[in-house]
């Protein structure tokens, strides 16, 4: 399992209706691609991050598949349109079963 | 084993004759994974933009956007990888554009494909060559 895998998000604190806001989001993981091999040349398996979502008041915003060609500490960003005042649920799925998760708060303002 | 001169040559032609399946090979894969994605539908053109740079420098870490307004998913491959598939973004209701952005490897200068799932099912299909100066899938 990979060690001190620490998402980061960044979310405007604030918002008006029918804005379309953009999420940066990045965590902290080595993505290893499989292709690797250790110093005694024996093939290192594969661990990466292989699915993020992103759901707003629980409406899905972005199922994202990521396959090995995505780089270690996966950086995604993309749009979500602001309706209400609510929270974005964060959630990256690991190879090993391990889900990591974060969430933020948007306001009206 | 000894190896007499016609065994030998059989061996040269054998090597010769992989070398040039090889590429094959990664064509086959690339196919395979538009077809899982589109079930064979036709590719047309338009209405999708892939944002690469021309040059990168770093073949581990290549920032890459695609933007596909009423898609409903985009799929990005890179041919020239080991495995073709680099992400799919699928977009729910409540997306703002369908806008995303990533970082990815790119083993070497190859062309990478984008192909977005418009809203009406049809399939459009983008591609853009990126040289790579150093590659960037471990070795």
């Amino acid at each position: 399992m990979a060690s001190n895998v620490t998402p980061r998000v960044k979310v405007p604190a604030t918002a008006k209706v029918g804005d379309v806001i953009t999420i940066k989001t990045l965590i902290s993981h080595p993505m290893i691609s499989g292709q690797t091999k250790d110093k005694d040349g024996k093939p290192i398996p594969r661990e990466i991050i292989n699915r993020f979502t992103c759901d707003f008041n629980g409406k899905n915003v972005i199922d994202m598949t990521l396959d090995p060609a995505i780089s270690t500490n996966p950086y995604i960003e993309f749009d979500a349109k602001i309706d209400a005042a609510g929270d974005f649920k964060f959630t990256w799925y690991d190879d090993d079963g391990s889900v990591y998760s974060d969430s933020k708060t948007i306001a009206l303002g | 084993m000894k190896l007499s001169r016609r065994d030998a040559l059989a061996v040269g032609i054998g090597g010769m004759a992989l070398a040039v399946l090889a590429p094959a090979a990664y064509a086959a894969a690339e196919d395979a994974a538009i077809a899982t994605f589109t079930g064979g539908a036709a590719l047309g053109t338009g209405g999708l933009t892939l944002t690469l740079p021309e040059i990168a420098e770093n073949g581990n870490t290549v920032p890459v956007s695609v933007d596909a307004p009423g898609a409903v998913a985009i799929m990005i491959l890179a041919p020239g990888n080991p495995t073709p598939e680099v992400a799919t973004f699928n977009f729910g209701p409540a997306a703002g554009s369908q806008k995303a952005g990533t970082r990815m490897r790119l083993a070497k200068t190859q062309d990478v494909i984008a192909i977005a799932k418009m809203s009406d099912g049809k399939f459009v299909k983008v591609t853009s060559t990126v040289k790579v100066t150093i590659g960037g899938c471990g070795g």
